[in-house]
């Protein structure tokens, strides 16, 4: 017998009966879903601003952000270097700034929602020393049942919440913003 | 004794009790222990008290969870089918030795000698990275706190936060010594950046990552893995081959079940929304191979056992700990297993009775950790009765069991209880130091209240007759 069949065969024998599954009605409160995605955004170390177009994210980007380094834009109104797609993703390592679109956000949580296919380099929101995100108030939605219920069965083979820089508190408790990810995380709200 | 010395003792059975007295030689080190776990154990609170509907959310959690273990061959096998179909190669280990031998295969077939790794309690509960060490591999752990504890050669004391032992400066020593940074900077802004910069040239050079896994999804194959510092990411993207450790009970059965299990676990673990990256792999990316490997190590067994079942439902979250009296004033170390504290005291005893027959008495059974159990789990109760079977099994310490018998024999007979109840109260007020020794762990770290001039029935009698 193999081990995949020892295993299976053990737990056949020794699972309960069948238990239903439970439903999934979560009260999501119908008003301030911006508001909250702010707060909570801030409160985990990113920040947010709210924008009526690119040329303001482009003076923002242009005040906040060394534009003499590596900047890779997959938004089409930013400008930025486009990775080439067949590059190796080592080749990302000194990328200054990544700017990129999402298409869905919580606000319970401040994440936002993008899979592989649409940073094509899986590695970018990751290697990139900081990050910028543009999303449209629109797409905010109040709590992870929501957003669940957009991605649906999506056919992606990587996709990824991320909420705020990446960050620490390994050493004491002390918090510390920028541990192995991008050391900053800024979204710009249309 | 120093930390080190507790790993290095080559007795047969630790005690968690003995190990739990070398922890509290150091009375600051053990209170600021205590008090770093508890904010942590507050964060949570406030975290779980912004949510109207937590309690259903748990309620929900556990559920699911029960209904996965209800039908936990069926899930496994749908999970193996469309994780195939998505590209990736799956792997069966029925024990921590076979799990070992898989990693060591295809980091061998792939001539690779060099690893990093991601966060992964599955590994340490295989001791995988001593045995890929003893076959030659090198095992870069790159969590902040994983590395920190792996420079100083000791395990993880915390399955969330694995060196809440170590002191600051204690880090920076470390660091100095393997990292070069300037002697006596304890600063953890300085060391955090220092390790980044160590870790990142490891992640661009190694050609394999290793992750654990927090959810996989039956419907799709796909699989979740939660960090806050991006380690497992920086990993598995820029290495030829990604491999993933997951136990068998790690399944829920559709990916709309995630936004139950991500709403609680890091709100669980650190108070915080969510951890700051969730990462779904469903499909290995162009050119890169993935691997998965699915562990029993004692789960089947544990799901055969009514009354413990339950514990598999966990995700890991370490709530149970932060806010056990046990856990915070005696440190993860005393556990001496891979995962402390409650949910580790319900483990173990499944994987080997005798080594382990002391952690399900490592409690108050105050039952404050099922209370604060995102999934539920009646850990306490569970403790409770993992004790009735150890010392049905004969696992019990010969000097609780005679004390035990010694007890039967004077309560279970009035008279006797009486003389008992004399003698006591006699020897303590007038021979104190037979009871007052080191002999006594009743009078570690306590003093004992004066002794009462009569018993409650002497009283009684006197009074009544007034």
């Amino acid at each position: 017998m193999t081990s995949r069949e020892k295993i299976l065969a053990a737990v056949k024998k020794n699972q309960p009966e069948e238990q239903p599954l439970p439903g999934l009605n979560f009260t999501a409160p119908a008003d301030g879903v911006l508001e909250k995605f702010v707060s909570v955004l801030n409160a985990i170390g990113g920040a947010a601003h709210l924008v009526s177009g690119y040329n303001e994210v482009q003076q923002i980007i242009e005040k906040e952000y060394d534009t003499g380094k590596r900047i890779i834009s997959l938004v089409p109104q930013l400008p930025g270097g486009m990775p080439d797609a067949g590059a190796d993703p080592h080749s990302f390592e000194d990328v200054e700034l990544l700017i990129i679109s999402a298409p869905l956000a919580v606000a319970e949580n401040a994440a936002v929602w993008i899979t592989g296919e649409m940073i094509q380099h899986r590695v970018l929101p990751f290697i990139t020393q900081n990050l910028a995100v543009i999303i449209s108030r629109d797409s905010i939605v109040p709590l992870m049942q929501q957003a669940y219920e957009q991605i649906g069965d999506a056919d992606y083979g990587f996709g990824l919440f991320i909420a705020g820089p990446s960050k620490t508190a390994d050493i004491e408790q002390s918090l510390v913003l920028g541990a192995h990810g991008s050391r900053t995380m800024r979204v710009f709200i249309l | 004794m120093k930390k080190q010395e507790i790993f290095l003792m080559n007795n047969d059975i630790k005690d968690h009790a003995a190990l739990a007295g070398i922890f509290n030689r150091d009375e600051p080190r053990v209170s600021w222990h205590d008090e770093t776990l508890w904010w942590v154990r507050a964060k949570r609170d406030k975290a779980a008290h912004t949510i109207p509907d937590w309690e259903q959310l748990r309620e929900t959690a556990s559920q699911i969870k029960h209904n996965v273990l209800s039908n936990l061959s069926g899930y496994l096998q749908q999970f193996e089918e469309n994780a195939r179909k998505n590209g990736i190669t799956v792997h069966w280990a029925a024990d921590a030795a076979e799990h070992n031998e898989i990693v060591l295969g295809i980091l061998q077939k792939h001539g690779v000698d060099k690893i990093v790794k991601s966060k992964s309690m599955l590994t340490e509960e295989c001791h995988m990275n001593d045995y890929l060490q003893q076959k030659g591999i090198e095992v870069i752990d790159t969590d902040l706190g994983e590395r920190i504890v792996q420079l100083a050669k000791e395990p993880p004391s915390h399955i969330v936060l694995p060196c809440i032992h170590k002191k600051k400066e204690e880090i920076g020593e470390l660091f100095h010594e393997h990292l070069g940074t300037p002697e006596g900077n304890a600063d953890p802004q300085y060391l955090t950046y220092a390790a980044r910069l160590h870790l990142r040239e490891k992640f661009l050079t190694r050609r394999v990552a290793m992750t654990g896994v927090n959810f996989a999804i039956a419907e799709t194959g796909e699989f979740v893995v939660c960090t806050n510092e991006g380690n497992a990411d920086m990993g598995a993207h820029l290495a030829d081959v990604h491999i993933a450790c997951m136990g068998i009970e790690k399944l829920v059965p559709r990916r709309k079940h995630l936004s139950v299990f991500l709403r609680l676990l890091a709100r669980s673990a650190t108070g915080q929304p969510i951890t700051t990256y969730s990462s779904h792999f469903r499909k290995p990316r162009e050119g890169q191979e993935m691997h998965i490997v699915l562990l029993d190590n004692g789960r089947s067994t544990q799901l055969g056992r009514k009354d413990f079942r339950n514990s598999l439902k966990c995700i890991r979250c370490g709530a149970c700990m932060n806010t056990c009296p046990v856990y915070r004033r005696s440190g993860g170390h005393s556990y001496h297993t891979a995962v402390a504290g409650p949910i580790g005291s319900i483990l173990a005893p499944n994987l080997d009775m005798r080594q382990y027959a002391d952690l399900p008495f490592a409690s108050t059974l105050c039952g404050s950790c099922s209370n604060v159990c995102p999934v539920k789990i009646d850990i306490h109760d569970q403790l409770y009765k993992w004790r009735q079977v150890l010392v049905q099994e004969g696992y019990s310490p010969k000097a609780k069991s005679l004390a035990m018998k010694g007890m039967t024999f004077t309560l279970s007979n009035p008279a006797r209880y009486r003389l008992a109840g004399r003698a006591g109260r006699w020897a303590l007020k007038n021979m104190p130091f037979i009871v007052h020794n080191k002999m006594n762990p009743w009078y570690k770290q306590r003093e004992m209240p004066a002794p009462p001039k009569q018993s409650f029935r002497e009283w009684y009698k006197e009074n009544r007759e007034k």
